[in-house]
């Protein structure tokens, strides 16, 4: 996971205002601007073992590098998907921030998220662990790593047609 | 809700729910027919609880259920396998609520009482306020009857069954070419992907067979891989083919090639494989050894559907359970190679996560799919659900004289012949 940077500090309020502004395009669903948000090497992933930092030895819901990100954007984009075209609407909220550690150029922090999603008649709640490494570069700030932990990810879950 | 044909006695006549090309709406809406269903099929047939490698050694368990019961799976210290209603027999406490792991006893929470992983009542807490003939004998956790075949195990209620083997009957010659993905190495549980949708089970059931929906449901799937894999997956255009197993079983061969991965291991490495060969190849594998890996890594060409509640699905198995009348859980078990090179497994593990689970590229829109039919069907209570494609044989295909195109509709009509088998039994 380690990339050029900058080098300078991110404060961790520069962080979390960008982790909103990221949170607020998934509920538009404006996925090419999120895909322009990660650093080349980042990882997406959403584990089913919510213990396991093993993502490329376990099996996860996702686990995506930036071609894998690319090909899910074109895929919920594309109309030809029954689960996306149209999604459900979702309204989330990023919160609980705990900084775990910082370098030059990176942080890396916790958070908890609430996602309501409607779509057919059918109100649903779900609740996640993040993990977001943050780095700076080519003068913004990227993402670099962003492990979604659903409280229920060992459980049954529902067809997802958004981003988490 | 639907209303069921009934004979004077009120009996309701469910033979006449199903007929050769077609079945009643009622068969997905009504919650009576559901509780025969429960009571006719998944108590009466073998239901599959386990493959042998979620045990791995002796005192190894999982949960799973029986239609809707829920039983203990567990590997005693001999190694026999056995199924257990996850039921305390002093007043019904669940004695398990893990997924899986390892156990030597099972105690109830509750009172103590405490159980064998095979089933037998091993002590209870202050026995002497028991009456004199209290005899532990009597209250073992109640165990089911349990057959396994290659890796696959099965339980039931049913203690006239005929023999697992016997039920299974062709389909086993298919589990056989289904386990050949192991690559020599054996094939191994590799976690799984579990969801739900709010619709009936043979919804799920039907789909399994259905290559009809593929090009259509899966197109943002198909436009997702290179040229070569998207030709590959062209299910539709390879002379593919479906054929009815009896009780209720089905093959359907999407890829023709792919039906035996031991043969053709000459055939040139598909270009999105050649890394994964390289890498096995800078270990030291042999050349044989990484043809045999690679050619299976992407799991067979077909589908078996195993009634009622398990498919062989081209690289892993997918298990349903009826929940309600209008809801039904998936799992989607993936597959490795047990002891195998690493870099394969990732490779398998990457596949089934491009394809499965809840935000896969292909199982979300299935379920949305299924959905579909169930908030459909509730209009029109008295029409009828079509499964009339292909009904004529092919004539002259290399696979037999009772075989259809793989599009046919010939898997749900194998699997309503058995429901109205079962269900007028």
């Amino acid at each position: 996971m380690s990339l050029e940077t900058d080098g300078a500090a991110i404060d961790l309020h520069e962080a979390i205002a960008f982790i909103w502004r990221e949170a607020e395009m998934l509920d538009r669903c404006a996925y090419a601007p999120w895909l322009a948000l990660w650093s080349a090497a980042g990882r997406y992933v959403i584990p089913i073992d919510r213990g396991t930092t093993d993502y490329a030895g376990t099996l996860n819901v996702a686990y995506d590098d930036q071609a894998m990100r690319e090909a899910r954007v074109k895929r919920l984009k594309s109309g030809f998907s029954m689960s996306s075209a149209p999604p459900a609407r979702t309204v989330r909220t990023v919160s609980r921030f705990v900084e775990t550690a910082a370098e030059a150029g990176a942080i890396e922090l916790d958070a908890a998220m609430l996602l309501v999603e409607y779509k057919y008649e059918t109100t649903r709640l779900l609740a996640a662990d993040l993990n977001y490494r943050i780095v700076r570069a080519n003068g913004g700030l990227a993402l670099d790593r962003k492990v979604i932990r659903l409280i229920n990810s060992d459980d049954a879950l529902h067809g997802i047609g958004y981003l988490l | 809700m639907g209303t069921l044909p009934s004979d004077a006695a009120s009996v309701p006549d469910y033979g006449s729910l199903v007929r050769e090309d077609r079945v009643h709406t009622s068969l997905y809406r009504d919650p009576a027919l559901f509780e025969a269903e429960m009571e006719r099929i998944f108590t009466k047939t073998w239901v599959w609880v386990a493959h042998a490698s979620e045990l791995p050694g002796k005192n190894s368990f999982k949960t799973a259920h029986v239609g809707r019961q829920p039983v203990i799976v567990t590997r005693d210290r001999a190694g026999q396998v056995h199924v257990l209603l996850n039921r305390c027999r002093h007043r019904a406490a669940s004695v398990c609520e893990q997924k899986k792991g390892k156990a030597s006893v099972f105690v109830c929470p509750y009172h103590g009482w405490s159980y064998d992983v095979d089933g037998r009542l091993r002590a209870v807490p202050h026995a002497a306020g028991y009456a004199q003939d209290f005899d532990k004998a009597d209250y073992p956790l109640v165990a089911l009857r349990t057959e396994e075949y290659n890796g696959l195990i099965f339980a039931t209620f049913n203690p006239d069954v005929e023999p697992l083997a016997d039920y299974l009957g062709p389909a086993k010659k298919w589990i056989d070419l289904f386990m050949k993905q192991g690559a020599g190495f054996g094939v191994k549980a590799a976690g799984e992907h579990r969801f739900r949708f709010r619709g009936n089970w043979k919804i799920q059931l039907e789909n399994t067979t259905d290559a009809y929906h593929f090009p259509i449901v899966h197109k943002s799937f198909l436009t997702s891989l290179d040229d070569e894999t998207e030709e590959l997956f062209d299910v539709l255009g390879q002379g593919g083919w479906i054929e009815d197993l009896g009780n209720g079983h089905s093959v359907m061969v999407m890829i023709p090639d792919l039906v035996d991965l031991e043969e053709n291991l000459d055939a040139p490495i598909p270009e999105r494989f050649q890394a994964l060969a390289d890498e096995l190849a800078a270990e030291g594998h042999s050349d044989e050894q990484v043809r045999r890996i690679v050619r299976a890594v992407g799991g067979t060409g077909f589908n078996l559907n195993l009634f009622p509640n398990v498919a062989c699905s081209m690289a892993f198995f997918r298990v349903l359970r009826p929940v309600s009348v209008t809801e039904t859980e998936i799992s989607h078990i993936a597959l490795a190679m047990d002891g195998g090179p690493e870099a394969g497994n990732r490779m398998r593990l990457r596949l089934h996560e491009h394809f499965q689970g809840p935000m896969g590229f292909g199982s979300p829109d299935d379920a949305e799919g299924w959905e579909r039919v169930q908030r459909g069907a509730a209009a029109g209570e008295d029409l009828w659900i079509l499964v009339n494609r292909g009904t004529d044989p092919l004539t002259g295909h290399g696979a037999g004289d009772n075989v259809g195109d793989v599009s046919a509709e010939t898997g749900m009509r194998a699997a309503y012949a058995m429901w109205k088998r079962m269900m007028t039994a």
